[in-house]
């Protein structure tokens, strides 16, 4: 009896002080799914899934505290691929908006553009560029076309234009999709 | 000469999987000698005919050019330049209809052209290219615009530029032209056998190899006899003409590779990693012509061919011609034509207009009939037969990727190895249910491709983000410090000033004003007592009248009297 207390209570001993002892040299600072997450989500940190910012969401989605719909840039793939992560099962997309906006970058008006740094402080990536009382332009290559500069905007010159589809960025079609069916000539030759 | 062919070949050749024997078709363009394109009136050349970044102008609309000026500039390492194929005026530099599969316009520059075809801007021939260093010579091939002219279009500087890592022990030529009724290559094997063998010289000094194989598809027997009777009459000795069975798709690198030496490249790796380089013989041709002539890349040969042509022939044309014109040069449309292909049967695409320009990269145009190239046929289910795995030259399984590409899997898709599929078309010509596999595969392949763009794209946004929030907190950490450090300052002052006052031994008071009083009765009376030290008495008290004295001593005897009754008043004045 006695001896079985103390081998259970040696065991539990050693157990408890290699477990206290790994939690400290293998410790994970913050939480791996929340970057797990922020991997899948398009970073345009628009803020229309109410939270501020793509690593807010993630982080809110770790902790259960928000649904896997709530994401419209990213759209139907994100959610099927965060449902795929979580566990969850898929949800239709918030506000029944299941088709996907065209991706776009917002374009200044520079003539019109009366220099308020206003649409600066409101981009989360830092793609305008200008001063106070001089005209901004857009790095277009840095927009992720989150539209948070429209409202600020007291002019109202900021227009977001579709990205173009041209020979270098254009993809083959879904076979059968379209009546653009350049197949290639490959049944019976000759 | 038969007898030439036969003791010539010792070479052991290999077999790659699968592949198709197909009609070859290619005796209808050879009937006609080769001829010279006449020059179109307007030549409109596409900025980007290569593989990577896209040429930037060098002109303007106005400009007049001159035959093999260069009309627009490499932008980055992997690019090329574009030059003016004739002389004439630059008309627009704008979009405009390009061959592609999408029929997506895309920015050229137009040139109306004069007729007079007058040369400027030649580079200067190297003639002496086996002592001419090697960084010139890469130069030389760079500024000449010369591209891999197979059909990739990869900068061929870029491609003649090994690392040390990969020592190339063998150099491949392609002759195979392995696509059924191309016979360009073919032609310029016949007729410019010294030419290409020149290329291929200074292609063996650029990337070091011991040996070149030159691997020729056995129907194009006139062609072999032709580079094996140059190589006799120069010795070159490590140069062999090989032979090989006529079997699609041979012409493929890998596929030669495999045939030739026997050996694979890796999947994902290019053949320089087993120490092996392949190039076009039309790029060696090239070359030559680029180094010897100064010529750069203006012109190439195009099989026009097919049904829907009334003569089939291979024309030597202009980059930049326009695709009516050359058909029109080979007699007109037929009848029977419906379908315009650019490039061969196999691996072309179909062209919406024949209102664009030829590329570098366009060996065949293919006016086909019904016959030739009929509609697909809708797809049915697959039956799993694997007749695609057995046909595919890749090793690959089609079944497999066209399951997972059409559920727009793409990470399982390219578990199996999607980026080694050729495109050949082997799978789809040999599957029984019609299944348009390639279809799949390059629809996998390009969105594959979007979204690793995408997905970069966002890495950065979210970097960018994440350093913007820093700084936002820096910028806020740097403000309250700032608030903090004034709120001390200010702080310490005050208390620096009470320190002060508690500390003066002064029984006045609080009061600064009769401290002030102090401190100047104080001085003066320093001032005055040092005065008296040296001697030195007022002036005024020289001279004066006897009431004058008299009042002195008056004020003199009161002051006394006063410092009697209150010590802490000092005399006032002097």
């Amino acid at each position: 009896m006695l001896i079985a207390i103390a081998a259970l209570a040696l065991l539990a001993l050693a157990f408890g002080s290699l477990l206290g002892y790994s939690s400290i040299r293998f410790r994970v600072e913050g939480d791996p799914i929340v970057e797990k997450i922020e991997a899948l989500l398009p970073q345009t940190q628009c803020g229309q899934c109410s939270f501020p910012g793509c690593h807010a969401y993630a982080e809110a989605l770790a902790n259960d505290q928000a649904e896997i719909n709530a994401c419209p840039p990213g759209g139907e793939t994100t959610m099927i691929a965060l449902s795929d992560l979580l566990g969850k099962d898929p949800l239709p997309m918030e506000g029944g908006a299941a088709e996907e906006k065209p991706k776009a970058v917002a374009v200044i008006r520079e003539d019109e553009c009366i220099g308020c740094t206003l649409c600066i402080q409101a981009c989360p990536v830092d793609a305008i560029l200008g001063s106070a009382k001089s005209m901004h332009t857009v790095i277009s290559s840095e927009c992720t076309g989150c539209e948070l500069c429209l409202p600020p905007c007291p002019v109202e010159c900021i227009d977001m234009k579709p990205l173009e589809v041209n020979t270098s960025n254009w993809k083959w079609p879904y076979p059968g999709d379209s009546a653009n069916n350049r197949s290639i000539a490959a049944s019976s030759v000759g | 000469m038969q007898n030439l062919n036969q003791t010539k070949q010792k070479h052991t050749l290999h077999r790659f999987n699968g592949g198709l024997h197909l009609p070859d078709n290619k005796s209808q363009s050879l009937t006609q000698p080769l001829q010279k394109a006449a020059i179109p009136k307007r030549l409109t050349l596409p900025l980007q005919q290569h593989i990577g970044e896209i040429s930037e102008p060098l002109v303007k609309v106005g400009d007049h050019v001159l035959k093999g000026q260069m009309l627009a500039k490499p932008q980055g390492y992997v690019s090329a330049p574009i030059h003016a194929p004739t002389s004439g005026t630059v008309v627009a530099i704008d979009v405009f209809p390009i061959p592609h599969p999408s029929g997506l316009p895309a920015p050229c520059v137009v040139i109306e052209t004069d007729g007079k075809d007058t040369w400027g801007g030649q580079l200067e021939p190297m003639p002496d290219y086996m002592h001419v260093d090697l960084s010139i010579l890469r130069e030389r091939i760079r500024n000449a615009g010369i591209v891999g002219l197979g059909g990739a279009a990869f900068p061929s500087s870029v491609k003649l530029t090994p690392g040390l890592d990969n020592p190339i022990n063998t150099l491949i030529i392609n002759g195979a032209e392995c696509e059924p009724y191309i016979t360009c290559d073919d032609l310029l094997m016949q007729t410019q056998a010294e030419r290409i063998l020149s290329g291929i010289t200074i292609i063996r000094r650029l990337v070091g190899a011991e040996k070149c194989l030159i691997g020729i598809e056995d129907n194009k027997p006139k062609a072999i006899r032709s580079l094996r009777q140059a190589v006799t009459d120069h010795e070159l000795s490590w140069i062999s003409v090989i032979t090989i069975p006529t079997l699609y798709p041979s012409g493929g690198e890998k596929q030669l590779i495999k045939v030739l030496t026997g050996k694979e490249v890796p999947s994902g790796k290019i053949p320089a990693t087993i120490g092996m380089i392949c190039h076009n013989v039309t790029t060696a041709y090239s070359v030559a012509e680029a180094v010897l002539e100064g010529r750069p890349l203006i012109s190439r040969y195009v099989t026009i061919t097919g049904k829907g042509v009334a003569q089939p022939k291979n024309l030597e044309a202009l980059i930049g011609t326009p695709v009516s014109e050359l058909i029109a040069q080979a007699g007109g449309y037929t009848e029977q034509v419906s379908k315009l292909i650019m490039g061969g049967p196999m691996m072309g695409f179909t062209l919406a207009t024949d209102e664009v320009p030829i590329t570098k990269a366009c060996n065949c145009l293919l006016a086909a009939d019904k016959t030739e190239s009929p509609d697909p046929q809708p797809a049915l289910a697959c039956i799993r037969c694997g007749q695609c795995a057995a046909a595919c030259p890749a090793n690959l399984l089609p079944q497999q990727m066209y399951w997972y590409a059409r559920a727009k899997d793409l990470e399982k898709v390219q578990e199996y190895n999607l980026f080694d599929c050729i495109e050949c078309g082997c799978c789809s010509h040999v599957c029984p249910s019609h299944i348009p596999l390639v279809q799949y595969f390059r629809f996998a392949k390009t969105e594959s491709w979007a979204q690793e763009k995408e997905q970069r794209a966002a890495e950065k946004a979210r970097q960018r983000h994440e350093a913007q929030l820093a700084r936002k907190e820096r910028l806020e950490a740097e403000r309250k410090a700032k608030i903090r450090q004034k709120k001390e300052a200010l702080s310490a002052t005050k208390a620096k000033e009470a320190s002060v006052k508690t500390a003066s031994p002064d029984d006045i008071g609080e009061d600064p004003k009769k401290a002030a009083i102090t401190a100047a009765l104080k001085r003066a009376a320093e001032k005055k007592a040092k005065l008296a030290e040296s001697g030195i008495k007022p002036k005024n008290q020289d001279d004066l009248t006897e009431a004058q004295k008299q009042a002195i001593k008056k004020v003199d005897a009161r002051r006394s009297s006063h410092e009697e009754d209150a010590t802490t008043t000092d005399e006032q004045g002097g």
